[in-house]
């Protein structure tokens, strides 16, 4: 395939994959925006009176990031994982293997397409976060940054899964065991300064806690980072070296045929 | 110029299933060419080779003397495959799955639109283009799996079963375009089916598959000659020198006290014997000597009862 060629066929996958999430729309997006206002209320606002601040802002605004990012992680690894497992299952991975698409096209397709869906709701959640908290985002390209890499990297890590799910219950032992345990414990509703020595040293190991922080910095100017002895750009340096690692192996099982060919 | 060319074609499934045992085959360009064989034979995995779903164990697959393995881009360029069974995804519209397939072959999305429109056209489908695909019949869908196989326009276009529980009628119409798209786009067709009638109609050549083995490889109508036909051995009473002369039925020794006859289905075998007893030839026994094609033809006809295997789910769409 020449280079037209190859961005028709890129273009076709990321409109039918925008296609797909938007079709559904109230299961893709409003559905996660109506689960992250309600934190924002019980948790946010209800609760969040009696805690007082954390890491010296107030503690809706601290939460405001971890919210978006969880939306992101959630939202990026859930299309891609879902709608790439779903074309596998349905055979419709049939309809792309049979042209000459490159591998790395077919990747790119569901990485954009679930990327687009993680920073819609993101957009979304940050909307829905306006009424409860006040909010000034301090530094926009850095923001904006965070969030795409983060994206970007959970859609890849969706699309593994998606690519050694065999049956629909594999495809939630994951973000069950995983995921949602990594983003819990990530620091999104806490200063990891509250934690004792030992879970404060154990949540060094959790890769989302960086990223959450790196949210953080953009957003609020200051995070955790700063305590943890990091700087941003460490952080960053850290999701794009996971998103080559991710990216490497799930071309190369592509290119085997895992999971797609007999 | 040849539109395939398969040259000692094995595979071997997970858990060593032997599905292809070395076949060779090959189609000229423009030809109207059939696979026949039953259920498990291996005309799905030869497909899947063929269009790349199915990685090989070993052997060679030339798509108009393009090799497979080396260009792979080059030869997916030149194949259309309408797969067994349906796979598009259902809750997408007619016209959009088609385009859509256009678009992956690199298609821009006016080409694209322009293609499907046509094809959509052609197979009397453009009046349910803004419809999901779930609400057409299994025969409308077949008809959006062939429209998606041709809509880059390929040089080569391979059906696996396509009348596979459709309706006789669409069964009908989607024959008489097949014929045209072959005569008139000049499109070489192969076609796997398991009804020799649906090969018998359409097709030029032949090749007749059963478990993993190519057994038979030849035009339509020297087939249905030899099938007109039956074979039996007669077990002698004393050994023959010579081979006896009739016009009528054809003699073969297999060894001195092993005479074979083969005659026309329907024939009268009173005529071989009155004409063996003319030249005091006595048979002590006789038996009927079905080769492997016949057998073959024996079981696919007694099996050719239609299943609709069309996947159809009732759920909705999920994340
Ligand atoms: N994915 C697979 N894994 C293991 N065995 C398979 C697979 N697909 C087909 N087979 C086996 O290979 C043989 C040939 O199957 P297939 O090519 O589908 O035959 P046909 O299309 O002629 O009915 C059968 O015995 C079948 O069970
Ligand atoms: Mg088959």
């Amino acid at each position: 395939m020449n280079s037209v060629e190859t961005l028709n066929a890129f273009l076709t996958i990321l409109r039918k994959e925008i296609g797909r999430f938007t079709r559904i729309w109230l299961q893709t997006l409003v559905s996660p925006a109506i689960m992250i206002a309600l934190y924002f209320v019980t948790i946010g606002v209800i609760i969040g009176s009696r805690i007082g601040e954390m890491g010296g802002f107030s503690f809706l605004q601290w939460m405001v990031p971890g919210m978006v990012m969880m939306s992101v992680i959630n939202n990026s690894y859930s299309n891609v994982l879902s709608s790439f497992f779903s074309v596998k299952f349905q055979k419709s991975i049939e309809e792309l293997l049979v042209t000459p698409i490159p591998h790395y096209v077919i990747l790119a397709g569901w990485v954009f397409g679930g990327m687009t869906r993680g920073i819609m709701v993101a957009i979304l959640v940050a909307i829905v976060s306006l009424p409860f908290a006040d909010l000034h985002v301090q530094n926009w390209p850095l923001t904006i940054l965070v969030i795409f890499l983060t994206a970007m990297l959970f859609s890849i890590a969706g699309f593994l899964n998606a690519l050694f799910a065999e049956s629909f219950d594999d495809v939630s032992i994951v973000p069950t065991f995983i995921l949602t345990p990594l983003s819990y414990l990530g620091g999104i509703f806490y200063s990891i300064d509250m934690l004792p020595e030992f879970w404060r040293n154990v949540s060094l190991g959790n890769p989302i806690l960086y990223m959450v922080n790196a949210l953080r910095h953009g957003v609020l100017g200051s995070s955790d980072l700063s305590s943890m002895n990091m700087t941003v750009s460490f952080a960053l340096l850290m999701i794009v070296f996971f998103i080559a690692v991710l990216f490497i192996i799930a071309l190369w099982l592509l290119n085997r045929g895992k999971g797609i060919r007999t | 110029m040849e539109a395939l060319t398969i040259k000692n074609l094995r595979k071997i499934y997970e858990g060593n299933l032997v599905a292809l045992k070395g076949i060779n085959l090959n189609v000229e360009e423009g030809d109207f060419f059939a696979l026949l064989g039953p259920n498990g034979a291996g005309k799905t995995t030869t497909i899947g080779i063929i269009s790349s779903l199915v990685t090989k164990t070993s052997g060679e697959v030339k798509v108009l003397g393009i090799d497979i393995d080396e260009e792979h881009s080059l030869a997916k360029k030149q194949i259309g495959v309408v797969g067994q069974e349906i796979n598009f995804n259902q809750f997408e519209k007619v016209g959009q799955i088609i385009r859509n397939q256009a678009g992956y072959h690199g298609l821009s999305f006016r080409q694209s639109k322009e293609n499907a429109e046509y094809f959509m056209k052609r197979l009397d489908i453009w009046d349910r283009r803004n419809d999901k695909a779930r609400t057409l019949s299994g025969g409308l869908k077949r008809r959006i799996m062939v429209a998606k196989a041709l809509v880059n326009r390929p040089k080569l276009l391979i059906l696996d079963e396509p009348t596979a529980g459709v309706d006789i009628e669409l069964r009908r119409s989607l024959w008489d375009f097949l014929v045209e798209t072959n005569k008139e786009l000049g499109t070489t067709i192969i076609l796997t089916t398991h009804y020799l009638e649906e090969a018998e109609r359409l097709c030029r050549n032949i090749a007749i598959i059963d478990k993993g083995d190519i057994i038979e490889n030849s035009g339509m109508q020297e087939l249905l000659a030899r099938l007109e036909k039956e074979t039996f051995a007669m077990d002698l009473d004393d050994p023959l020198q010579k081979v006896p002369q009739n016009g009528d039925f054809d003699f073969k020794l297999k060894d001195p006290k092993t005479l074979i006859v083969t005659v026309k289905k329907g024939q009268p075998l009173n005529q071989v014997f009155n004409f063996l007893s003319e030249q005091g030839i006595k048979v002590l026994s006789m038996r009927n000597e079905t080769g492997r094609l016949e057998e073959l033809f024996i079981s696919l006809t007694e099996s050719n009862i239609d299943k609709t295997s069309l996947l159809d789910s009732p759920v909705g769409e999920k994340d």
